[in-house]
């Protein structure tokens, strides 16, 4: 029997407004989960009580026939996210104890929409990482291990603690952010789905900031169909947003439509890195043929400036990250050091932020300063900014060319150990991004689907990238790869 | 590039970020390796590329330059780590 905190957000919707459940009952049987999952370290602030106030709520609308798709929904937030009146740290010690006195845009909307927030998540710090592993509230844990193996494993990040909440079905889906890949890596290492839409289908306003220029928010979910149904959700114009699009929200669930015949799929050959896995490869292979046995025509592609992408997004999201975070100064909110007598405002600066920021977080915060600094700002960031335009010219061109989607692997391995990078070089981290960041740079949708497993029993996911504004026709090329590939597979219950 | 321990000194006073002197060395190795893998972008050819300011071809939208709220002092300071008599309070700037 499935339980309730098992369902997808499709299956729920139907069994709420059918009456055969309560928006209580789903509500209640995520938190039984979620009590009984703190060894995973998902939800680092839960709030039950609310959680049951916003139930009621949303029993109430649908009982009044007043049931929009989310309505009832038990959802995980990223701590990224402003939520009035409820902790929200970004997993730094910087923002301790910040309660906003505002929501944000997507929270709102899904909370307009009759969605329950069941409580924060974990994730790494300011969203910098891609291992859970610089968050102040301790590692967030894979509920994914290698076979008997009780190795703990990294659900990847920044959104770990979103991707680990869903796959062990302690909420029917989470929001996440993405923006190097934040979303869809760790989507791909808990064998969920995860999507990031064009730059400014969603709005930014109360997500803390990362990099302005590259993030979005985006649905973390079970199924393509729950990502199509809750990121219609999140997406809207907003005037609080100056980069929101004012386009309208088309109907994504309807574009599911299964049919991609005489679409035409994209293989980019500089995706095919030295030294990939075997299984990464035939990863990849086996999707392809799924798209083909679907109809869809196979094209060689090229996007000749990929390699460029890692470095010319490590002098980009550094420099937006050290004037964004250039807010935390111990003045207006959180964190602020004890001062010696003597102590004026520049050393309550500086040791505020030496205590409240992580050492990533510092070590981003000072490249971004430097690439920013005069005399190197047109050696790096110039430079950068001018490779970045040129890597979204290979994607323009390549659309133009009449290409509908691109398939690429969506991370380089399976989920690794946590502690194994401890001693690596910083680049050999960067490295986990290297399929997705070029989407954030080029400001396309991107969406990872969970395609197979490897030799250890672990998930592997696939990225499909779509044309700007063309989630619909993204997500239903990721619904054929899903309904393909038929993964099932859910993590044996250990914790 | 390779950033010595002066140079790192000074990108932390920028950066107001307080670093020991002992964990300068450290630090400047650090940002050298990664400032190193950025060195890549010296190989591409951007001659007459203009650097990217919107990923979107989209005009930014104007508003209304009108007030859209106020009257909440309370809630703006409400999360200040020191506020009196409604103001965020600091240490002593000017003598």
């Amino acid at each position: 029997m499935t339980h309730l905190n098992e369902l997808t957000i499709a299956a729920a919707r139907d069994a709420l407004r059918a009456g055969e459940t309560t928006a209580v009952d789903l509500t209640m049987a995520c938190l039984t989960a979620i009590d009984a999952g703190d060894g995973l370290n998902a939800f680092v602030h839960k709030t039950p009580e609310l959680a049951l106030d916003m139930a009621r709520a949303a029993d109430t609308r649908i009982k009044a026939g007043d049931a929009p798709a989310m309505c009832g929904i038990p959802l995980g937030i990223k701590d990224l996210f402003c939520t009035k009146g409820v902790l929200s740290q970004a997993a730094s010690n910087i923002l301790k104890g910040f309660k906003p006195e505002y929501e944000s845009t997507v929270t709102t909307q899904l909370f307009n929409a009759g969605a329950v927030m069941l409580g924060k998540l974990n994730m790494d710090e300011f969203a910098m990482g891609s291992s859970n592993e610089t968050s102040c509230y301790g590692n967030a844990i894979n509920p994914w291990r290698r076979g008997n193996d009780d190795t703990a494993l990294t659900p990847g990040g920044s959104s770990g603690g979103s991707a680990a909440a869903v796959a062990a079905d302690m909420c029917l889906a989470a929001t996440g952010t993405d923006t190097g890949g934040s979303i869809r890596q760790p989507a791909a290492f808990t064998g969920i789905v995860g999507i990031k839409p064009t730059y400014g289908r969603v709005s930014r306003w109360g997500v803390v900031a990362f990099a302005s220029s590259l993030d979005q928010a985006g649905p973390m979910t079970k199924s393509v169909r729950d990502a199509a149904i809750m990121l219609g959700a999140m997406c809207g114009h907003d005037p609080k947003d100056s980069t929101s699009a004012d386009l309208a929200v088309p109907d994504f669930e309807a574009a599911l439509t299964g049919d991609i015949r005489g679409k035409k799929i994209g293989i980019p050959r500089e995706y095919r890195m030295d030294g990939m896995p075997a299984e990464i490869e035939k990863l990849w292979a086996d999707g392809t043929a799924m798209l083909r046995d679907a109809g869809a025509e196979i094209v060689d592609i090229t996007l000749p400036h990929t390699k460029y992408a890692l470095p010319a997004y490590y002098v980009i999201a550094p420099a937006e990250a050290s004037s964004n975070l250039a807010r935390y100064d111990g003045v207006r909110y959180g964190h602020r050091a004890t001062l010696k007598a003597g102590d004026g405002i520049t050393e309550m600066y500086e040791k505020t932020r030496a205590e409240g920021f992580g050492h990533e977080v510092q070590r981003r915060i000072m490249i971004g300063t430097y690439v920013l600094s005069a005399g190197f700002y047109d050696a790096y960031y110039n430079r950068a900014r001018r490779v970045r335009a040129l890597i979204k010219r290979d994607f323009d061109e390549v659309f133009a060319g009449g290409v509908d989607a691109i398939l690429t692997p969506a991370t380089p391995s399976a989920a690794f150990g946590l502690g194994d990078m401890a001693n690596a070089d910083p680049i050999q981290m960067y490295l986990n991004d290297v399929f997705t960041v070029t989407v954030n740079l080029a400001g396309l949708p991107g969406i990872s689907v969970p395609v197979g497993v490897d030799a250890q029993g672990l998930p592997l996911g696939l990225q499909l990238i779509g044309k700007p504004w063309d989630e619909a026709g993204l997500l239903n090329h990721a619904y054929v790869l899903e309904q393909a590939a038929g993964f099932v597979a859910k993590p044996g219950k250990w914790w | 590039m390779s950033i010595d321990i002066d140079t790192a000194r000074k990108v932390a006073k920028l950066a107001r970020i307080r670093v020991e002197e002992a964990d300068l060395p450290a630090l400047a190795g650090e940002l050298s390796g990664i400032l190193g893998f950025m060195e890549q972008l010296n190989e591409v050819d951007v001659e007459g590329v203009e650097p990217m300011t919107s990923v979107t071809p989209m005009r930014l939208k104007r508003r209304a330059d009108v007030v859209t709220d106020g009257n909440i002092q309370e809630q703006i300071l409400k999360n200040a780590p020191d506020a009196r008599e409604g103001f965020f309070a600091v240490p002593k700037v000017v003598e």
